[in-house]
């Protein structure tokens, strides 16, 4: 029960501090400590996503091994800051992000571990907003405790 | 010194895809060492930064949940032959690894 409320604290704190910012100056440590989706996102955005289907997000429905799942987040979406993978069921769900400059085009892969069945969120900051999509994907053997 | 990246560039059209694989154990601190009843302490890469001609392009910010040896790929718009791509990753014992790539 401690332990909750002092992450939540750290979360609350992180929020306040991502808040301001298009762009973040460093690492946000809080979403990567929370055990939570909805801690973690706050945490970086200070919002939550909007459901968009002007992402794309390319994952296998089924994935044999946890330890390695292959991700492509993509979209069409103008004035794309930022990229970020959440997995809801992932001891910490906040996995990934990727802060795009605008040099980038709007598509990364990566490959992630899954320590079971979630749903997978794929967040794209773009022009101030938080939009996202989500695919539900079936794990056989978990890529967490191994 | 953390082990060397390897990296792929290629250009397509009006960007530049790079692949890039980064041999690191990522150890998530989850995972139990059976001879001791203790986790294997956390060891994972934490920030990943790509620039193109020394000008930071994109930042990367990951947890323990990306995979051992990590693979990314990205794309940078309106790099052309001759262009420096560099990328570079922190880990949270303080390694880090850099390597850099001419555009052909």
């Amino acid at each position: 029960m401690h332990r909750r409320l002092v992450l939540k604290g750290i979360v609350a704190l992180g929020a306040i501090a991502a808040w301001p910012r298009l762009l973040w100056a460093s690492r946000p440590d809080a979403a990567f400590i929370a055990d939570n989706a909805d801690d973690a996102i706050m945490a970086v955005f200070g919002q939550m996503p909007v459901a968009s289907e002007q992402i794309k997000l390319k994952i296998p429905d089924i994935a044999e091994n946890g330890a390695v799942v292959p991700v492509t987040v993509s979209t069409d979406l103008a004035d794309v800051e930022s990229i970020s993978i959440v997995v809801v069921n992932n001891p910490t769900p906040f996995v990934a992000s990727f802060d795009m400059g605008p040099r980038m085009v709007p598509i990364v892969s990566v490959r992630i571990k899954m320590g079971q069945s979630s749903q997978v969120l794929a967040l794209v900051k773009a022009g101030g907003t938080l939009y996202s999509t989500s695919r539900d994907v079936k794990v056989t053997i978990g890529g967490c405790g191994g | 010194m953390g082990k060397p990246i390897k990296i792929r560039a290629k250009i397509k059209g009006d960007f530049a895809e790079i692949k890039a694989l980064m041999p690191h154990d990522m150890e998530s601190g989850l995972r139990m060492n059976p001879a001791t009843n203790q986790p294997y302490p956390a060891h994972y890469i934490t920030d990943v930064v790509a620039e193109l001609n020394g000008e930071v392009v994109m930042t990367a910010y990951w947890g323990q949940a990306v995979s051992k040896n990590p693979y990314v790929s990205f794309s940078i718009k309106g790099a052309v032959a001759g262009d420096t791509v560099t990328l570079r990753w922190n880990d949270n014992k303080g390694d880090s690894s850099e390597k850099e790539v001419v555009l052909k």
